[in-house]
């Protein structure tokens, strides 16, 4: 199978482009480093999608399941006797297919970010980043193993910290830069407690020997258990917060909306198409073991997603950044494949929830890069991240305006764009494992729907604006990226997933379950319809709602407060009330104590030094008293 | 000659070179071809031990030599190698070299404070190379003395008080060492035999357990004090917070690396029952190290105190690595000092530097220097990364080593303070991040700062030799960690023949 | 004649010279009076050398180069002597010991 040892070139590409242009910054003029870090991804791309076809058609025996298997692999590092920590390429379905969406969401980035980007101060800098991230990312989802995944993680981590931060010299830019890094390290931390127990307990991070449905590994824990629960189940928990860290799901979600602080097309390419799913692909990933290893962690999956999905749509419908508005979107969307993939069960028509999570993921990719690079084509245009400053704009920007409704269309679940059919797979799988959630996935759909359609009203309907200057249509540069993600939102809901993608390798049957699809098209249109009253043209409507509902709505609008809660417990209880006193704790206690012994010392001497006068004829006295004191001793007691 | 010999020989020499030197252009210009060849021979002795072992050679330890030095007390001057030497002993050569170059204009007294510097790196050299006791303690001791004179000298603040402290409680460190080295000796051979200070003689024989639990806290606890454990540290905010650049990064950077080397060389080597037996009070000593350098390091305002605690946090997950006694753990302490070393020095040499630029270290009144000094910044934010355990550096590769190889306890107590030294890291994040947005990022804030100027050709050279240093180990860690696991062999033998009390 | 004296006579001189001397030594804040107050602890010393040598040893001198010696180093001593208390005077305007108390602490 070493046939595909070239798909090592797909991350390092990237990776050289980064070294290259991040050394030379300051010489590439012009665009000279963004065409640099666009060709790299090019051949990326091109390699990515020859991957696919070979993998998926060319080398595929009709008739049998999809094998994985390592491309290339070299030792790293020994960690103990028993661990190895390899750095390798690992080529099965899921990867396969991340690797096709990372690649054109990247490259479609790319292309966007020559016209988007143009002028800015540190240009051959973004496209450093954008090159660090994409090998990051793809590093990701090539590892072979859990450790290697956790190494790109961080990466990851820190090529988003970076993107965020690209605007260093605006201090909310940072802020939020610095928010999202220490928010997903926290989460990181639990990802490397379960790393740890996982290893420990089986003894490997190899996804292969992990995730194998007849090995030993898991079985080899010896089914130890700790509080109520065996110790696989906490260790994937665990893993979990590290997934939900990235992939902000409640409660560990706040960075991602103001993430929003980075540069458009960076949030179209980490915060809505790829970084954010990394914690899908690592359920996921691990997902066999999650189905036999912790049902009750799956459960946790499952309910946590539903949560998080509900939640951020709730608070989507109240924002006016049209920005945090895709945000709290990508929550709520990631909240859907999360919780698909909580309710699957493992192999054949049990593993549905599980494609359809990969599916939806992939869908999911297309249209929220092109609504984000649809939001950055209107702001690029308005100068404004306010939906409220906006209006009518659909005279101004026919291209943006149509591929944002056809992304808007998808998100809603309406047949034939693609978001349908993966909707369509995650309700089902839904349906069959968990009521609750289903009625709950299904309210949202509607809900998607109204806040999708409101956004568009609110951008390009509503009543025409008088603008400063009058607002035009993006550059070709700009728009040409658009449609190929148009293109991709309408026509991806047709591939074939439930042959390709599936949690044990075989493909198995699956239509499309009217009696469940009917239902919720007619939520998606009940949600347009909605939006379309309240939002089409310029009425009081949505005024009044929100003031009957004010209390709700300011806490929608609040974010539930969850902010002003992290805040708390950080700046208030961990700065003033732990730091804060192991500062004074460390300069006046245990420095105090080794002042206080020097000072003892120094008591001391200065008590026995007043011996010392200086004057020669109290030294005589004293020593003259001394002689006849050791002339009587001697004289008189021997 | 042999090879290690040449590692004392080349600084004397440098240092009699300076003598003759008259003003600062010379003698700079005399050290840094001095600690350019000690750099260059650590280069081939890593090089030449990489060689020795694949050729096969399984000794314990390479290039020995052995000549009997005061005859009365069977003193030896001792030398050999093992990979963990050879790696300290790199460490100390790319340091010494940054750091000769991070003080490129030191303009005062500037013969004696490169003097006191080499004489300094000469110590450290010694005592790596070193297997003789005593000899290793009076290189360590050579290490110490210069340090009071270059704080004393050439630091900044309240440099008396600082220098002062500093000498005192290392001192104090080293008379509990005296006691522990004393005893060790007079224990070193079964009754009747010729007493020696040779580690690896006194290895082959075990020291009586009784008189193990009396010497090893004194021993520990000496070099403890010296890699700032927990409630010893504190010479080391002052310390490092008056001393000059390059005399921080020399000891930040290696000087405290002796005591993690020595505690494992000496104390847990020589003396493993008791060891295992009181590895628990140091274990919490050592946790409370590493969280609590992290949190004090979230308050400070001065970028020196900064670096200070987290080095209090870093050096103790050296010692807490060490006192897990597992062959993980100990890989982990060793690529942890080295890293630990390299990181630190990079952060005090650009500490410096800015200091140099702004003549302020608190934080609060600075801001965007990025847009100033973009290479100084970035370098800051590598270092900075690094430090909070990037992958692709070191920092990593170190913590990654010691968590896993702490983790192989199976025990609760050994789990609770694995996992509170592993949320270190998150910690470390915050005032690692913290520190870059108020001094790099936002607006400048000072409009005296609008014009300065980047980094100079010998300031590039030496934060450029760090980062390297970094990256290499960062992004190829295997050779590093192979080199010291072969070492460790003679050690975890020793670990598993012994009858481990309670077990 | 000097045989028809008691060694007592001797003695008791000598011992209240070095007595008087001792008290001098310790109780005049004059240095110049310290200074002559140690000549007279020196030449009771040198009485009694001679007279031991005279009383014990009559036909050896031993004592007397003793005398002889201590003399000559308490001239060379009291020349010492008055160059520093010079020197002291020059500096402090005075030659009181009191006021000579910087060495202490």
């Amino acid at each position: 199978m070493n046939s595909y040892a070239y798909t090592l070139l797909i991350p390092l590409i990237p990776l050289f482009v980064f070294v290259f242009v991040g050394m030379a910054e300051d010489k590439l003029k012009g665009k000279l480093g963004g065409l640099i870090g666009t060709a790299g991804l090019g051949i990326g791309t091109f390699l990515s999608y020859y991957t696919a076809y070979k993998y998926f058609i060319a080398d595929h025996v009709a008739g049998t399941g999809y094998t994985s298997f390592k491309a290339v692999e070299v030792t790293w590092l020994h960690l103990t006797d028993k661990l190895t920590i390899n750095l390798g390429v690992l080529i099965d379905p899921i990867s396969v297919m991340m690797l096709v969406v990372i690649t054109t969401v990247s490259f479609m980035v790319h292309i966007y970010s020559l016209g988007y980007m143009e002028g800015e101060r540190g240009f051959a800098r973004f496209y450093a980043f954008l090159s660090l991230f994409s090998f990051s990312m793809l590093g990701l989802v090539l590892a072979t193993n859990l450790f290697q995944m956790y190494i790109f993680w961080e990466l990851v981590g820190v090529s988003s910290f970076l993107l965020i931060g690209y605007y260093y010299e605006k201090p909310s830019a940072f802020s939020a830069a610095k928010k999202a890094f220490i928010v997903t390290r926290f989460a990181d931390l639990g990802f490397l407690i379960g790393i740890l127990m996982l290893s420990f307990n089986t003894g490997t991070f190899d996804f292969q020997t992990l995730t194998d449905p007849h090995g030993l590994a898991i079985a080899s824990t010896g089914g130890a258990v700790f509080m109520g629960l065996s110790v696989i189940t906490w260790a994937l928990i665990f893993i979990f917060i590290g997934g939900a860290g990235k992939s902000a799901m409640f409660p560990l979600h706040i960075w991602l909306p103001d993430a929003m602080e980075g540069p458009t097309p960076v949030s179209a390419l980490i915060h809505a198409a790829t970084m954010v799913v990394a914690g899908v692909y690592l359920v996921a990933r691990l997902f066999p073991v999650y189905a036999q290893g912790g049902p009750v962690a799956l459960e946790v999956v499952a309910w946590v997603g539903a949560f998080t999905s509900l939640f951020a749509a709730v608070i989507a419908t109240t924002q006016t950044d049209i920005k945090r508005v895709l945000a709290f979107s990508t929550m709520s969307q990631i909240g859907y494949m999360m919780l698909s993939l909580g309710v699957s069960g493992y192999g054949g028509e049990e593993g549905l929830g599980f494609m359809a999570s990969n599916f939806h993921l992939f869908t999911h990719a297309m249209f929220k890069a092109l609504l984000f690079l649809g939001a950055g084509a209107v702001i690029h245009a308005v100068h404004s991240n306010d939906m409220n400053e906006m209006g009518g704009l659909r005279k101004f920007l026919p291209i943006t305006h149509l591929t944002f409704l056809i992304a808007c269309l998808t998100i809603a679940g309406i047949p034939p764009f693609s978001g349908f059919f993966s909707k369509d797979e995650i309700l089902v799988a839904a349906f069959h494992s968990n009521k609750i959630l289903f009625g709950i996935e299904y309210f949202v759909a509607g809900l998607t729907a109204f806040y999708m359609f409101r956004l568009y009203y609110n951008i390009f309907w509503g009543h025409d604006r008088h603008y400063h200057h009058t607002p035009h249509e993006a550059p070709l540069v700009m728009t040409v990226p658009l449609m190929i993600l148009a293109f991709g939102s309408i026509f991806s809901g047709f591939l074939p997933f439930h042959n390709l993608v599936t949690s044990d390798g075989l493909g198995f049957e699956s239509h499309i379950d009217w009696m469940i699809a009917i239902p919720s098209i007619l939520a998606g249109v009940v949600g347009i319809a909605v939006a379309t009253v309240m939002y089409k043209t310029k009425n009081a409507l949505p005024e009044k709602l929100s003031k009957s509902f004010s209390f709700f709505y300011r806490w929608a609008f609040h974010k539930f407060y969850i902010d002003e809660v992290y805040l708390f417990v950080t700046k208030k209880i961990i700065f003033n009330y732990i730091s804060r006193p192991v500062a004074w704790f460390d300069r006046h206690i245990v420095d105090g104590t080794m002042n206080g012994i020097a000072g003892m010392v120094q008591f001391a001497s200065v008590s026995i030094r007043g011996l010392q006068t200086g004057r020669v004829q109290q030294y005589g006295f004293v020593f003259l008293g001394g002689v006849v004191a050791l002339v009587l001793i001697f004289v008189y007691l021997f | 000659m042999n090879i290690l010999t040449l590692f004392i020989v080349i600084p004397v020499l440098t240092v009699i070179g300076i003598l003759f030197t008259k003003d600062l252009k010379q003698s700079r210009l005399v050290s840094a071809i001095g600690m350019t060849a000690q750099l260059i021979l650590s280069g081939i002795l890593v090089y030449l031990y990489m060689t020795e072992r694949s050729a096969g050679n399984m000794a314990p330890m390479l290039f020995t030599f052995d000549v009997l030095w005061f005859p009365a007390l069977n003193i030896h001057y001792a030398v050999g190698v093992d990979g963990i030497s050879v790696a300290m002993i790199a460490l100390t050569g790319v340091v010494v070299f940054a750091g000769i170059f991070a003080s490129w204009n030191m303009e005062f007294l500037s013969r004696e404070f490169f003097i006191s510097l080499i004489l300094l790196a000469t110590g450290v050299f010694g005592f790596f190379i070193s297997l003789d006791l005593f000899t290793m303690f009076l290189f360590y001791e050579i290490a110490v003395i210069p340090m009071y004179l270059l704080i004393g000298i050439w630091g900044s603040g309240p440099k008396e008080y600082s220098a002062m402290k500093l000498t005192i409680m290392l001192m104090g460190g080293s008379a509990l060492l005296m006691v522990g080295i004393l005893g060790i000796y007079f224990y070193s051979v079964p009754e009747g035999g010729q007493l020696t200070f040779n580690v690896l003689e006194i290895a082959k024989h075990q020291i009586p357990v009784e008189m193990q639990r009396f010497l090893f806290p004194f021993t520990f606890i000496g070099f403890g004090i010296l890699g700032a454990l927990f409630p010893f540290h504190t010479w080391s905010p002052d310390g490092h917070a008056s001393a000059p650049t390059a005399v921080s990064m020399l000891h930040a950077g290696v000087l405290m690396k002796l005591g993690g080397y020595g505690a494992f060389r000496v104390a847990i080597y020589l003396m493993p029952e008791a060891a295992h037996e009181q590895a628990w009070i140091f274990i919490i000593l050592t946790t409370i190290s590493v969280v609590y350098g992290a949190f004090g390091a979230i308050f400070q305002k001065d970028l020196k105190y900064i670096n200070a605690y987290s080095s209090v946090s870093h050096c103790g997950l050296v010692l807490f690595a060490v006192l897990m006694m597992n062959q993980s753990a100990f890989t982990g302490a060793v690529i942890q000092m080295i890293s630990h070393g390299l990181m630190t020095a990079l952060f005090f040499a650009l500490i410096g530097m800015i200091y140099g630029r702004t003549h302020t270290r608190m934080i609060n009144e600075m801001g965007g220097l990025m847009k100033v000094i973009p290479f100084l910044g970035v370098v800051y934010v590598i270092a900075g990364l690094a430090s909070l355990g990037l992958p692709g550096f070191s920092g990593f590769v170190a913590e990654m080593t010691i968590f896993f190889g702490a983790f192989e306890h199976i025990d609760v107590f050994h789990r609770v303070a694995t996992i509170l030294a592993v949320s270190s890291i998150v910690i470390t994040a915050v005032y690692i991040l913290r520190v870059v947005g108020i001094l790099l990022m936002g607006p400048i804030k000072d409009h005296h700062f609008d014009h300065l100027p980047d980094a100079n050709w010998y300031e590039r050279l030496s934060t450029i030799t760090l980062v390297v240093g970094i990256t290499f180990i960062g992004v190829v860690p295997i050779w590093l960690s192979d080199m010291i696991n072969f070492s460790l062999a003679p050690l975890m033998e020793k670990l598993a023949s012994i009858q481990l009390p309670g077990m | 004649m000097i045989d028809n004296i008691p060694l007592n006579s001797f003695l008791v001189i000598s011992t209240l010279m070095f007595f008087i001397g001792i008290y001098g030594f310790l109780i005049r804040r004059n240095l110049i009076t310290m200074l002559m107050s140690i000549e007279l602890i020196l030449n009771s010393v040198n009485i009694n050398f001679v007279v031991f040598n005279k009383f014990l040893y009559p036909n050896l001198l031993h004592g007397h180069f003793f005398s002889l010696i201590v003399i000559a180093v308490a001239a060379s001593e009291a020349a010492v002597a008055i160059a520093i208390i010079i020197n002291i005077y020059r500096n402090f305007k005075s030659i009181d010991v009191d006021n000579l108390d910087q060495m202490k602490f």
